[in-house]
């Protein structure tokens, strides 16, 4: 790691950064969905997946139950275990090194680990180390600043909280819809959970898309 | 809030340990379990649907009624953000402050 390419370095800690900044968002939103400000520090610290800790607070946000919240921050935490298959043969580590690098298996430190290929195997993995321990590092203070200040304010909706958490959701949402099939999946699901709102229990019209997924993914098509 | 002060504990602990369970995974089983196309095109497909839901659950629903308020306005000024391809932080600080001052202005 201390022979790392200068532009492995300078890309890691500037995704770090940017990414980690997203905290503020993060830990705003628990707490305005009644999350306590050491339990926004510790989804943060142990859940570490910004879109399952979204999740999760918005599914309660919703006025979900317990069981829904980890329903959808469990399937959008999927991914992590396939970053982990492409991570695996890279980094070649075992015992505390693993546990380690597992815990900071997540999109951005993957993205760019891949992203550094052309530079070899050296790159990727200080690329994955850097990014995934500079995400961990800024994600957590950006948390708990962010959970420190929606405490601090009274009512969400005066300071537009209530607006920023599906705001944040679309920013996570819209890099994702490059292809047509992303944009079918997301339409279907934004209308289905609309749909679903008025008659069952607060979280499961969420958690139901998942079934918009496994169907457009069955088959290879677009 | 459909969820008591416990429960927020159970959500806390337990999505804390799935999430690490499945990044551990990935880790240690053999990469042909999870290596077909389809498992690959159905995971790439979930965040798009089940971010695509919580966004619409988020800004049209309270409880379990559909509504259209302030949250619209914010979600609105959100995408235009998007399209213009403005930074994640000044797509979210856009969305809440056109949303806060619609709600000041409409109560």
């Amino acid at each position: 790691m201390l022979n790392a390419p200068r532009a492995t370095v300078r890309d890691s800690l500037s995704v770090a950064l940017t990414v980690g900044a997203y905290g503020l968002a993060f830990g705003a939103a628990s707490v305005a969905a009644g999350f306590s400000v050491l339990q926004s520090c510790l989804l943060s610290l142990l859940t570490f997946t910004g879109g399952s800790q979204f999740a999760a607070v918005g599914v309660v946000a919703g006025g979900g139950g317990a069981a829904s919240a980890i329903a959808a921050a469990s399937l959008l935490g999927i991914r992590n275990g396939l970053y982990g298959l492409r991570m695996a043969p890279v980094l070649r580590v075992s015992g505390w090194r693993r546990v380690a690098a597992a815990q900071i298996t997540i999109d951005e430190s993957t993205a760019v680990a891949i992203s550094q290929e052309p530079l070899g195997e050296e790159a990727m993995r200080a690329g994955f180390w850097i990014t995934g321990f500079g995400v961990f590092v800024f994600w957590n203070l950006f948390t708990f600043a962010g959970a420190v200040a929606a405490h601090a304010l009274k009512n969400p909706a005066a300071w537009g909280l209530d607006a920023a958490v599906p705001a944040a959701f679309l920013g996570l949402l819209w890099p994702r819809l490059e292809s047509r099939r992303a944009q079918i999946v997301a339409a279907a699901s934004f209308g289905l959970a609309l749909l679903l709102t008025p008659f069952v229990p607060a979280g499961l019209p969420i958690v139901a898309t998942a079934f918009i997924a496994v169907a457009g993914g069955w088959r290879s098509w677009a | 809030m459909g969820v008591t002060a416990a429960s927020l504990w159970v959500v806390v602990i337990v999505t804390s340990l799935i999430a690490f369970a499945l990044k551990f995974l990935g880790h240690v089983v053999p990469e042909r379990w999870l290596a077909q196309p389809r498992a690959q095109r159905i995971n790439a497909l979930l965040p798009v649907a089940l971010l695509a839901a919580l966004v619409a659950v988020e800004t049209f629903s309270t409880k379990s009624a559909l509504v259209i308020d302030h949250r619209a306005a914010g979600l609105g000024v959100a995408v235009v953000a998007l399209v213009l391809k403005a930074p994640f932080p000044v797509v979210v600080v856009a969305a809440a402050v056109s949303s806060a001052l619609l709600y000041h202005f409409a109560s």
